[in-house]
């Protein structure tokens, strides 16, 4: 583990004592993004920068990001933690966003 | 007797007050500077919190008093400003601390120091306000360190000391300050209540291995991996069961401040040479001291072994003075059914059993037992230890001045048969020897 | 919509949930918790009892929130967090100390504690997290499962209905009152806001549809919070000082013609599959009596 030192520091304080604390951080439940099933995959085109699909994901794992084909913010998703629940195809206003199954072949995924 | 206050054994150092045990406690608390109280009221741990609050009405103490609607919420309020950084205290008793014991576990596992009184009383039904240590011993299991007063002075000087003890970096754990209800609680003696400045030399400004506050980015108790909790209970007891140095270190610091010495975990009145010895803890302790004197005025070299700490468990102090012992009688003011009396249990495993023993649990439910009760339980055990040769019985109750003898060992015959009021005294007990 | 739209970007962007925690794919309380990070910011610290959201934050040595979360036993989140917000007050810092508690934490097991904290006046926002069932322990019935609702311990049908708790805060004449829904973010942010400015005790009850407790599609929880309220099954309202009022969209819906037919909330929910006809009556005069009460306040308050 890469950040075990700064985890020690927490969970075990000056006199060695084995503290119950965990910090804050990614994976805890480890990669989440095998869990999927299917995966949303957006069509940029459409997108309108609304930001709802950000706004709902229970996951954190949709940042906006200038990349549109207009440098709009289109949202970016973390697959390695994505777990597919698909509430951001759901709430999309303008069906930029749809699911896939994950036996599709890679290519299609831009 | 002499209307005149008994002259103390100890040396003075501040004020010498007439108080009640629970005010004891109370004196403690404020000198302590404690800045939360929550709590629920239960006899008789109700005093505690009426002059904490009584001494924050009159400015006296400089502390917050959360009045809480259950003892579940008194431990959990008091954990959650005791996280936050300040120092907290609660008091309870028998059904009390029965209804906020998960609770215990919480904050002992979270390694955060937080001082308990517990005036001790029998745990109903049916209902029983008296003293009995039922609801002290169900303590021993949480990871709290738990101690005993034998008197009002040891109230309020174990209550001062568990806060400087729980509050070291080496042990950082929660304590409990157990006291004899209404023999201790609402009965007054001659108490020195140190200078507040004697006691801010000896505790030092409250320290916690981490506080909750916003910004630190961490989860209290989420789940561990299996292999990782153990070693987080490997370390608690650890850390419980080498606080004794810690005690040890903080009781002769306030010998020095106070005259008053901490410096044991134990106290033994006439154990040197003696050949037997009565062991116990509480306030009949203080009789068991009389009885002591009776008994070697009878040509019988008694001890008497007082337990002030029950944990951490004293193992090298009960073990150097009990190991070559005859026989060791040990008084149980409370029982774990189906067995035995919890300190007969604990003390004669330290001892491996070697010295004869007798556990015997008397004085349930708050009956008296005074030091003529004990002179005679003792002079009983020598006669049988003195019949059979060896002895080792978990169970010789003593009640309303005779003994009856009950599983789960054989059954052994005494000189005075005790007599029951209301159960079947040929029928219980006796089927063993049928 | 345009103002909504401008607000959504105007809020944090930091992670209050850490991608990779244990929650269930669509779980509506990741969703709220992000939005009480939006909502408080840094200054939160949250006390946890035992439910979801303890589970939620994964295995030691991470934690899946992004902010402090202080785990405690199950009946004592309000009584932790007032011995909590009097130290932190006490040592002069600056906090908002938050329960997250789930619908057993608040309405069965923890209401004890949560009724003294509210007569205290503790300086507390309580927020209950109500997915209608104790989903942690594997869906069983709470006194929040509504009528009829199948669970674990209710195969026939939920034979209870819903104890109405923002009522029993609001009767504890509490300053702040209000219940939310997953499905409107920018009212349930609005309403922390609004409850961080008030001293005192603030209760916030959020409506968190559970796709796998209620049985239904893991991408619908949003759809399913949103039809909750335009059904009138779950209605937006909050208390300001025992005076109430009704949120939008639920402030449109005291008419029962405005409201879209419950049958179209129930019928995408597993849990509902084998209503009896005479039990969706039960539960349809339960929603309307809620609307009846809210009537009678409001014309008690004379705001109709």
């Amino acid at each position: 583990m890469s950040s075990s030192t700064t985890e020690r520091k927490l969970v075990v304080d000056r006199r060695g004592h084995f503290l119950p604390l965990s910090p804050s951080e990614v994976g805890s439940a480890g990669k989440t993004g095998s869990w999927r099933t299917e995966r949303p995959v957006l069509s940029p085109e459409k997108c309108t920068s609304c930001y709802l699909c950000w706004l709902y994901c229970p996951d954190d794992v949709i940042t906006m990001e200038p990349r549109g084909p207009e440098g709009n913010e289109i949202p970016v998703i973390d697959y390695e933690y994505c777990k597919g629940c698909g509430i951001c195809v759901d709430v999309c206003p303008v069906n930029a966003l749809s699911m896939i199954s994950e036996e599709e072949p890679i290519e299609i995924q831009r | 007797m002499a209307n005149s206050i008994p002259k103390p054994q100890w040396q003075v150092t501040g004020q010498l007050i007439p108080m009640r045990g629970n005010d004891a406690v109370a004196y403690a608390v404020k000198l302590a500077r404690v800045e939360f109280v929550a709590a629920y009221p239960i006899t008789p741990q109700t005093i505690i919190v009426e002059k904490i609050d009584e001494m924050i009405s009159h400015g006296e103490l400089e502390a917050d008093m959360m009045h809480v609607e259950s003892e579940h919420s008194a431990l959990a309020a008091t954990y959650g400003a005791a996280i936050g950084g300040v120092r907290a205290f609660t008091a309870t008793s028998s059904h009390g601390l029965a209804y906020m014991y998960e609770v215990l576990w919480w904050v002992a596992g979270s390694r955060i120091p937080v001082v308990m009184a517990i005036v001790a009383r029998a745990i109903g039904p049916p209902w029983n306000i008296h003293v009995e240590h039922s609801d002290v011993m169900v303590t021993r299991e949480t990871g709290w360190l738990v101690s005993v007063a034998e008197n009002n002075q040891e109230a309020l000087d174990l209550t001062i000391l568990m806060f400087r003890v729980t509050e070291d970096p080496r042990v950082y754990l929660p304590g409990i300050i157990g006291l004899d209800g209404f023999i201790l609680s609402h009965t007054v003696e001659p108490v020195d209540v140190p200078p507040q400045e004697v006691i801010d030399e000896f505790l030092p400004p409250r320290r916690q291995p981490y506080v909750f506050e916003p910004g630190r980015l961490v989860a209290m108790g989420n789940l561990m991996p299996d292999e990782i909790f153990e070693e987080h209970r490997i370390d608690m007891h650890y850390s419980l069961a080498s606080a004794s140095r810690v005690i040890k270190e903080a009781g002769r610091e306030y010998a020095k401040l106070t005259g008053r010495d901490y410096s044991n975990l134990t106290e033994c009145y006439r154990c040197s040479d003696a050949d037997y010895l009565i062991a116990g803890t509480g306030s009949w302790m203080g009789d068991a001291k009389i009885a002591v004197d009776l008994l070697r005025e009878k040509g019988l070299k008694f001890g008497a072994l007082r337990l002030r700490w029950i944990r951490p468990f004293p193992w090298d102090e009960v073990r150097e003075v009990g190991l070559n012992k005859k026989l060791v009688v040990i008084l149980d003011r409370s029982i774990s059914f189906g067995y035995a009396g919890q300190l007969f249990i604990e003390l004669s495993s330290a001892l491996e059993a070697k010295p004869s023993i007798v556990g015997v649990p008397a004085g349930i439910g708050g009956l008296d037992i005074s030091y003529s009760d004990i002179a005679y339980i003792g002079e009983e055990a020598v006669r049988l230890l003195e019949e059979k040769g060896r002895i080792y019985i978990p169970v010789l109750w003593y009640h309303l001045g005779g003994f009856k003898s009950l599983p789960p060992s054989r059954q052994i015959e005494t000189t005075r048969r005790a007599q029951f009021l209301s159960i079947d005294i040929e029928s219980i007990g006796e089927d063993e020897n049928r | 919509m345009i103002e909504m739209a401008l607000n959504i970007k105007s809020l944090p962007k930091k992670k209050y949930v850490m991608p990779g925690h244990a929650a269930c794919p669509g779980c509506p309380e990741t969703i709220g918790f992000r939005h009480l990070g939006m909502a408080l910011g840094d200054k939160a610290v949250t006390v946890i009892p035992a439910g979801c959201s303890a589970v939620i934050q994964g295995l030691w040595p991470k934690q899946g929130w992004g902010l402090p979360a202080l785990n405690i036993v199950f009946a004592a989140g309000a009584a932790t967090a007032s011995g909590l917000a009097r130290a932190l007050e006490r040592r002069g810092v600056d906090a908002h100390v938050v329960v997250w508690a789930g619908d057993g934490g608040t309405a069965d097991i923890g209401l004890q504690s949560l009724s003294g904290a509210a007569e205290r006046g503790e300086n507390i926002i309580y927020v209950c997290v109500d997915n209608e069932a104790y989903m942690n322990t594997g869906i069983q019935r709470s006194s929040l499962t509504p009528h009829g609702a199948w669970t674990t311990t209710t195969h026939r049908g939920n034979p209870g209905t819903k104890k109405p708790i923002p009522q029993i805060v609001a009767a504890h004449r509490v300053p702040y009152v209000a219940t939310a829904s997953i499905g409107y973010p920018w009212d349930f942010i609005a309403k922390l806001r609004k409850a961080a400015k008030i001293r005192g005790f603030k209760y916030i009850h959020l409506h968190a549809p559970c796709p796998v407790g209620w049985r239904f599609d893991a991408g619908l929880t949003g759809k399913i919070a949103k039809l909750a309220v335009e059904t009138g099954a779950w209605i937006l309202y909050e208390y300001e000082n025992g005076k109430l009022k009704l949120n939008p969209p639920s402030n449109r819906l005291l008419d029962p013609s405005k409201r879209k037919p419950i049958e179209e909330y129930i019928k995408l929910q597993g849990r509902f599959r084998n209503i009896s006809p005479e039990s969706l009556e039960v539960l349809k005069r339960d929603i309307d009596r809620n609307w009846e009460e809210i009537r009678t306040a409001l014309r008690a308050q004379g705001d109709l």
